[in-house]
């Protein structure tokens, strides 16, 4: 087990810096001035060429990127163009608010997603499996982005329920310390985002809690327990779905992951201050540093989701033999 | 090959769901052929009334079914003409994302050993790219265009084809009839290709059909994002227009009928995709 662990972590790290160094050239390959992805290009030719010198840009290539590592290693991500602070006290704050969106909302959908699962699955054959199973996949079909335009359209414009967007009332919190994410009006910004977030991806663990339930109708400790007499809703909640729950339970991680990965999307729709939206704003601004970092990071996540997944079904299924 | 398309269809036309899906699909594919002639309007173009006045954000009339934008363009126009995009993107990058998938899990199941730990290193390590993101990236360092997008997006998707495909060869290959090509003197390639492919189809059927829904809902967050190819009207595109100059909210038409679109020609995908899913995955299969 431990030699697994370590095994997969070892894996990781080499992803990590696989991903990295596919960032290094990609970035490297631009059209133009390479340079232009690390030094703003609106500086003085003097200062350029100053900068040049002191980031190494003016020495080989291979050199450059293995400076590039080792400031990766201390998380040093270089400078903004736009406000020229440290790329790092930049992302640390996203990083947290991505983190607090989309966290409890997939903890949300999946927790959701069994439940209506299963009483789907109890319900098959009947209108009530046909309904969910088709609002379900018409909700997975329609873009994220559309869906959260309209509960905006919805609730913060017509019915004036919510804000429109952003984390806090603009202004309310000139410091942004950690005394925004307890108010109350933290909350209220986060309702509609978390809301249609979670109806969103809700979608895919209801439907796999579905088939999987539906899959293990023909096992042979179903046939054991309805032969011992117990009702449907028994044999359906107590034997089937907690055998479904299993495989659920370890696709969390990886969707966590992509979750995070695709939060550039609704974090634009609800203008919401996380990584994905400083991804989106650094690309528009030619921002590369921060691009980069922010790119990185959502990297970085989507990783240990898939890392995490890998070990969870290990550890929950005793029939995985570690190799 | 044409076997396999018939039992796609027959087995597609068997649920209740797969026969909705199929037509429309197939309506969608005729709007993705002839809907630039359809079109009533240069999608473009801008509309005045009859005194000359710019027709912005116009509600939907008799002569703008779904009214205008902020610039006073045919919102039917420019859903007409979207459907081609969103159709040929998708649909490439379904073929790109199983030609490489396939081939790679083809490869990886049959030889294994160092061949396949190195392959599905790979594999995982595609897995952890973050897609959109990524996709964007490429997308604003390369230029915005629809072939760049095709090959951004087919170069992350192939990754989930590759596993499911190598985990049926690995079955495969322990088969019979593979033991008796190998008696023969059928060379590897001879059976990768000629024994063990054909029983793949039905999976790279059904892995075609997802990288569809997912390419073609990635192509529109890619619109709306705005790092689309900017010469092109599609469906995508035209919300971040309406986001962009932040009157969405004030036209309800201009946004609602693309989202609408795309939410059901991805889900006619899903259905069909699923539908045919349950007849090849005898797990699926409830009794």
């Amino acid at each position: 087990m431990v030699g697994y662990l370590l095994h997969r972590f070892w894996h990781m790290v080499l992803t990590l810096f696989a991903m990295a160094t596919l960032m290094f050239f990609l970035f490297r390959l631009l059209p133009g001035d390479p340079t232009a992805t690390v030094i703003s290009p609106s500086l003085y030719p003097k200062a350029q060429e100053a900068m040049r010198q002191q980031f190494g840009l003016d020495r080989p290539l291979f050199e450059q990127y293995l400076l590039y590592l080792r400031n990766l290693c201390v998380l040093d991500f270089g400078f903004s163009f736009q406000t020229n602070r440290p790329v790092f006290e930049m992302i640390q704050g996203r990083l947290l608010n991505t983190i607090l969106l989309i966290l409890p909302s997939m903890l949300a959908a999946y927790l959701l997603g069994a439940i209506i699962g299963a009483v789907a699955a109890w319900r098959r054959g009947g209108t009530t499996e046909v309904g969910l199973v088709f609002t379900a996949t018409a909700l997975q079909s329609a873009p994220l982005f559309w869906l959260g335009m309209l509960a905006i359209l919805l609730f913060s414009i017509k019915l004036d329920l919510f804000p429109i967007g952003h984390i806090v009332t603009p202004g309310a919190f000139p410091e942004q310390d950690w005394r925004m994410y307890l108010s109350a009006d933290f909350l209220h910004h986060l309702a509609l985002p978390f809301l249609v977030n979670t109806l969103y991806q809700l979608c895919f663990p209801l439907l796999l809690m579905r088939s999987t339930m539906l899959s293990t109708i023909g096992e042979d400790y179903i046939e054991l327990a309805r032969m011992k007499g117990l009702s449907e809703r028994r044999v359906l909640f107590g034997h089937a779905a907690r055998n479904a729950l299993l495989p659920l339970a370890t696709t969390l991680p990886m969707i966590l992951g992509w979750a995070v990965a695709g939060s550039v999307v609704i974090e634009t729709v609800f203008s919401w201050p996380g990584l994905g939206l400083l991804m989106i704003e650094a690309i528009s601004r030619a921002d590369y540093p921060v691009a980069q970092a922010a790119f990185l990071l959502i990297a970085v996540l989507t990783v240990l989701g898939t890392f995490i997944a890998d070990l969870l079904y290990g550890l929950l299924d005793p029939r995985i033999v570690y190799a | 090959m044409p076997t396999i398309i018939l039992d796609f269809f027959r087995a597609v036309w068997r649920g209740p769901f797969g026969p909705i899906g199929l037509v429309i699909l197939g309506l969608c594919l005729a709007l993705a052929i002839f809907g630039p002639a359809i079109a009533p309007y240069d999608p473009v173009a801008r509309n005045y009334d009859a005194a000359g006045k710019l027709l912005r954000l116009a509600p939907p009339s008799w002569q703008h079914w779904l009214g205008t934008t902020l610039l006073g363009r045919d919102v039917l126009s420019q859903m007409l003409v979207g459907a081609r995009p969103a159709l040929l993107v998708g649909g490439l990058t379904a073929l790109g994302t199983v030609v490489i998938g396939v081939n790679i899990g083809l490869i990886a199941g049959y030889f294994g050993g160092r061949i396949d730990s190195f392959l599905m290193r790979l594999t995982d390590m595609f897995l952890g790219l973050p897609f959109l993101p990524f996709i964007i990236i490429v997308l604003s360092l390369t230029g915005r265009s629809l072939t760049t997008m095709v090959i951004a997006m087919t170069l992350v998707m192939w990754r989930s084809t590759a596993r499911v495909v190598r985990a049926q060869v690995l079955s495969l290959r322990e088969m019979p009839f593979v033991a008796a090509a190998h008696i023969t003197g059928a060379s590897d390639l001879a059976i990768i290709y000629r024994e063990i492919a054909p029983n793949i189809m039905p999976i790279a059927l059904v892995s075609i059909a997802f990288a569809l829904a997912w390419a073609i809902i990635t192509e529109a967050s890619i619109g709306f994002l705005g790092f689309g190819d900017p010469s092109v009207v599609s469906w995508g595109s035209i919300v971040y227009d309406a986001y962009a100059s932040q009157m969405m909210y004030r036209a309800p038409w201009w946004v609602v009928p693309p989202g609408i679109a795309i939410m059901v020609l991805v889900s006619a995908v899903y259905f069909v995709g699923r539908a045919y899913e349950q007849v090849v995955n005898p797990r699926l299969r409830t009794g």
